[in-house]
């Protein structure tokens, strides 16, 4: 299987009508089981791009197809930035959305759905409402909801950047443990160079609006990844590389 | 050595505490009932005019007794249901298709805009005229009144649906219908429970309106006819039942807030 992203382009109206190109001619190919981080500074168009993948919303040209995915699985499945858990819908109501939306058996749901709340931690808390829960295990919410469809691949939208830096750095860990046990293919989406080097197999470095492709860097660090990677000459010459890559794009961004 | 100067800190914020002063809530409505009466015994105003808590007490038994009472509360609470239930469907199912088609935005708004100030009351001879001086004309009057609120606050609910759980929903495979049923119409839900509690109101007020024109039995022709009789305690009973008729009704709504939103309660 094969996601390829070919010369997509998209240009929205803003709120006054004026046109505002997010992406030019951003192509891209993501392999079986590749873990890839789309990397840019803020307003890069690098959501744009994976709601265009998920079906979220059109491209003005280009194209985007999947290439011999299988057959009786979901194309993608989402985790959001905000969570974008259902508020009326307790833990297991949420975990079973998908499966419901893919005409699944009840009894078959609520099997698959209790397996993604173990694995993820949430035991306990099935009958919970988002509400009551910490952003943090309202995103394994997220992770276990876009799980339980089994996705040809998992899109996410810079799913712990609304955690707080301690929260976030123990998710990464659980997301690249349950990936190394249970191998997909991710798209990733963030603009935190650091996180992108330690998750990713390889970087997507886009540049600001509108978005191109400026470089893809393969991450030269082995599996399992551990903490101690951090801060290995590897981690930290690719970190570099990056930085260097979209230094003055984020300068740029940021007197705007 | 000089003595330190110690400026305590204090919290500034006092005033704005609300307590919740139970016993004054109590003791307020008790304290109006008790001036009532005072003012009844003390031959200040006319019995006639204001007859006495405990005289209404006690003809409400006597007509409960008699089964007079039952018989006009029957007459009415079977037509606010019947006319509640009706306007509040109707509502909702308008306030969705208005709220979520673009066409049947186009079509419906203006006609509710011009619609919705029309005094429901002053429909009231045209309802007879049309459906006669039977129960369909009350109903249709109460339903009428109902409608507007429900379908208005519908609307708005149905419109203020969170973007992004509209889209989370699509992510997840859910076509339009589906996004209605489980997106829209929960996110929709809280606006439509206070619909209902605006419609109760009106529905009370159109009810006493309605019983006020060629029907022999409710709560509306009963204070009606004790007011033409100067039968001023028994139009009283009429009253008291009103009053507790609305509260009751505010409860109950409420009641069916807390379960029907349940994600709504605090953690």
């Amino acid at each position: 299987m094969r996601v390829v992203v070919e010369r997509l382009s998209k240009v929205y109206a803003d709120r006054r009508g004026r046109p505002v190109e997010a992406l030019a001619e951003v192509s891209l190919t993501v392999a079986s089981q590749e873990f890839v981080a789309l990397l840019g500074p803020s307003g890069c168009g690098k959501s744009t791009l994976l709601q265009v993948v998920a079906g979220l919303t059109a491209a003005t040209a280009g194209r985007v197809f999947f290439e011999d995915a299988p057959p009786d699985r979901p194309l993608t499945a989402m985790v959001f930035q905000e969570f974008a858990l259902f508020p009326w819908r307790t833990v297991q109501g949420n975990v079973e959305f998908g499966l419901e939306e893919l005409g699944v058996p009840r009894a078959e749901r609520a099997r698959r759905a209790r397996a993604l709340i173990e694995m993820l931690g949430l035991r306990g808390f099935e009958t919970k409402y988002p509400h009551q829960l910490s952003g943090g295990m309202r995103q394994r919410v997220g992770i276990a909801r876009a799980l339980a469809v089994d996705p040809a691949v998992l899109l996410m939208d810079e799913p712990f950047s609304a955690l707080d830096a301690q929260t976030r750095r123990l998710m990464e860990e659980e997301l690249l443990a349950l990936w190394e046990r249970r191998p997909t293919t991710i798209v990733y989406v963030t603009h935190n160079i650091e996180e992108a080097v330690f998750l990713a197999d390889r970087v997507v470095v886009l540049s600001r609006r509108p978005g191109r492709v400026l470089d893809e860097i393969p991450v030269p660090l082995g599996r399992p990844r551990t903490e101690t990677m951090l801060g290995t000459p590897a981690f930290l010459e690719t970190s570099e590389r990056i930085w260097a890559l979209i230094k003055d794009q984020a300068r740029a961004a940021l007197v705007q | 050595m000089t003595a330190t100067r110690r400026i305590p800190v204090t919290d500034r914020t006092r005033f704005l505490r609300r307590p919740e002063h139970r016993t004054l809530r109590v003791a307020a409505l008790v304290g109006l009932v008790v001036l009532w009466e005072a003012l009844a015994r003390a031959g200040l105003v006319p019995v006639l005019f204001l007859p006495p808590p405990l005289g209404v007490l006690r003809e409400a038994w006597a007509m409960t007794v008699s089964g007079e009472l039952l018989t006009h509360l029957g007459a009415s609470l079977q037509r606010l249901l019947i006319g509640f239930a009706v306007g509040a469907l109707a509502g909702v199912a308008v306030g969705v298709t208005v709220g979520f088609f673009a066409a049947a935005d186009a079509v419906g708004t203006p006609i509710i805009a011009a619609t919705f100030p029309i005094p429901k009351i002053a429909l009231l001879p045209l309802l007879v005229l049309w459906l006669g001086l039977g129960e369909p004309s009350k109903v249709a009057v109460i339903a009428l009144g109902v409608f507007f609120p429900m379908a208005i606050n519908t609307v708005t609910g149905v419109r203020e649906a969170d973007p992004l759980l509209v889209r989370a929903a699509i992510a997840f495979g859910s076509r339009r219908w589906s996004v209605i049923r489980k997106v829209i119409l929960p996110s929709a839900l809280p606006m439509i429970l206070a619909g209902l509690r605006l419609g109760a109101g009106t529905a009370l007020l159109l009810l006493v309106a309605a019983e006020m024109v060629a029907v022999e039995s409710g709560i509306g022709f009963l204070i009606l006819h004790a007011g033409n009789i100067m039968a001023t305690t028994k139009l009283m009973v009429g009253i008291v039942v009103l009053s507790a008729l609305g509260l009751l009704s505010q409860w109950g709504l409420a009641r069916l807030e807390r379960v029907l939103t349940p994600w709504r309660s605090p953690a």
